[in-house]
């Protein structure tokens, strides 16, 4: 099943890069098939460099719900702010 | 109860100086003996007076150590964790409102007991093969979810929070909130780790806590603790105190980070790096386009000259030129077929007038026929006297008749 490209984390996306290119240089490709990983490929870095450019570290907190399973929350920056050291 | 109160009431260095003078009457607080372990050693460098704190299992007790009574003692070298004797009295000190130990001599007592219960644990869990290099675990090389086992309030998390953030701001961070240090503390740490675990999304575990004194860190050479990094089926990195300190939870961790800010730096990549192998990567795929394009020009023009050679142009030429030959050819042997028969014609006619009978005649034979019925004679008994004979000569013919 193909997954698109949104769905893919920036290790998944850069690893099938890395493999594009391979194919690329490797494969007896027909011209029609090597512009379009071309263009996949240039679709792949532009993924993973957005990626890189609007991620920003999640913080969520673990704790036990009432059935005492784990059960993460997302913390508020605000909530690490206070230090009592 | 009200009625017991004393009136008028006491202000605050009353109270300190009645309680100052309560202690200096007791007998035993004017002079004794302590053992205990020594920790927060410090000695103030301007006034070369030293401060510690001795404690056992259970109690501490502040100390002061005057710097003329160190002088007066020998100047003992003292250092955190070591077990102590010292000697001397009680009091309490009223601008800070403690009770201290003014000790006046020191003697060491070699290792503490604390020390001695660590020592014990480590080798116990070493003949176990808890620390073992064959127990230790690979740390994924970058992964999505990092669980992180410290006290929320700890400056430690907010180092580590922040060197995730720089370095790698596509994981997500994972705190399982723990006490890290007191009693509570170790089996605190332990079901932080299990409840991570038991989560299984974290793929990396940091456990960490800021510097303190080696009693702050305790909690981290504590059995439970141990037990739990050993049992955590998610890689556990270790970062605790400062470079010197070594818990025994660095020893059992698949990874021994010296510092929080160290653990969460070898935990996670550094995407400056990516974003240069995505340039680098990028780079590559502009030129395999590029080069793949180059050579595909270069198969169709190898491809047009082939054509070009084998077009049905280039074979009618050769054709054209083919059936000149043979034309020339054709014209050549027809020729020569030619006089070959007009040679054999010219033969073929010199042989037939040597064999016609008129050659005979013009040498003077005659042919000779009865006139009657034109019957060739050729013998005596053919004639008869008085018949006509017709003879023919070379140039025309004579009737005659025979004589009687």
């Amino acid at each position: 099943m193909v997954r698109t490209m949104e769905e893919l984390s920036f290790e998944e996306a850069f690893q099938q890069l890395e493999e594009t290119v391979l194919t690329l240089q490797n494969g007896q490709l027909p011209l029609e098939k090597a512009i379009e990983h071309f263009e996949r490929g240039m679709r792949l870095v532009h993924y993973c460099n957005d990626l890189l450019q609007r991620a920003e570290l999640r913080v969520r907190q673990l704790t036990v719900d009432g059935q005492g399973m784990p059960v993460a929350q997302p913390l508020e920056p605000s909530q690490l702010t206070d230090e009592i050291e | 109860m009200l009625a017991t109160l004393n009136e008028p009431p006491l202000t605050v260095s009353e109270a300190v100086h009645y309680l100052k003078k309560l202690l200096e009457q007791d007998e035993l607080l004017r002079s004794l003996w302590v053992q205990g372990e020594i920790s927060d050693y410090k000695v103030h460098l301007a006034s070369g007076h030293c401060y510690f704190t001795l404690k056992d299992e259970t109690a501490q007790l502040l100390c002061v150590f005057f710097k003329h009574a160190r002088q007066r003692a020998g100047l003992p070298e003292l250092r955190n964790g070591m077990a102590v004797l010292a000697a001397g009295y009680v009091s309490f000190y009223e601008q800070h409102g403690r009770l201290q130990l003014y000790v006046e001599y020191v003697e060491p007592l070699g290792e503490g007991a604390l020390y001695r219960r660590f020592e014990q644990l480590k080798e116990r869990l070493a003949a176990e093969g808890l620390f073992a290099e064959a127990r230790k675990r690979p740390l994924p090389s970058a992964p999505a979810v990092i669980g992180v086992v410290t006290s929320l309030q700890a400056a430690a998390l907010r180092d580590m929070l922040r060197v995730l953030r720089t370095r790698y701001p596509l994981a997500e961070v994972l705190i399982a909130p723990a006490l890290v240090q007191g009693e509570e503390a170790p089996a605190s740490i332990a079901a932080a780790l299990d409840l991570l675990n038991e989560h299984g999304e974290a793929e990396v575990i940091i456990v960490a806590r800021g510097g303190g004194s080696r009693e702050e860190l305790w909690a981290f050479n504590d059995e439970l603790v141990a037990r739990a990094i050993a049992r955590s089926r998610i890689p556990v990195i270790s970062g605790v105190g400062h470079e010197t300190d070594v818990t025994i939870a660095d020893l059992v961790a698949d990874y021994r980070a010296s510092t929080p800010t160290a653990a969460a730096t070898i935990a996670v990549p550094d995407v400056a790096r990516w974003r240069q192998d995505l340039l680098e990567w990028q780079r590559r795929l502009q030129e395999c386009i590029l080069s793949y394009l180059a050579e595909q020009r270069e198969r169709l023009l190898r491809a047009e000259r082939d054509l070009r050679r084998a077009s049905p142009r280039g074979q009618l030429d050769q054709q054209r030129q083919q059936l000149d030959d043979l034309s020339e050819r054709l014209l050549v042997s027809m020729q020569t077929l030619l006089t070959l028969q007009r040679e054999r014609l010219r033969g073929i006619a010199r042989h037939l007038e040597t064999l016609s009978p008129l050659e005979t005649l013009a040498r003077g034979y005659a042919i000779v026929r009865r006139a009657e019925d034109q019957a060739l004679v050729t013998t005596v008994e053919q004639v008869h006297p008085g018949d006509r004979l017709l003879l023919q000569l070379a140039n025309g013919s004579v009737t005659v008749q025979v004589l009687p």
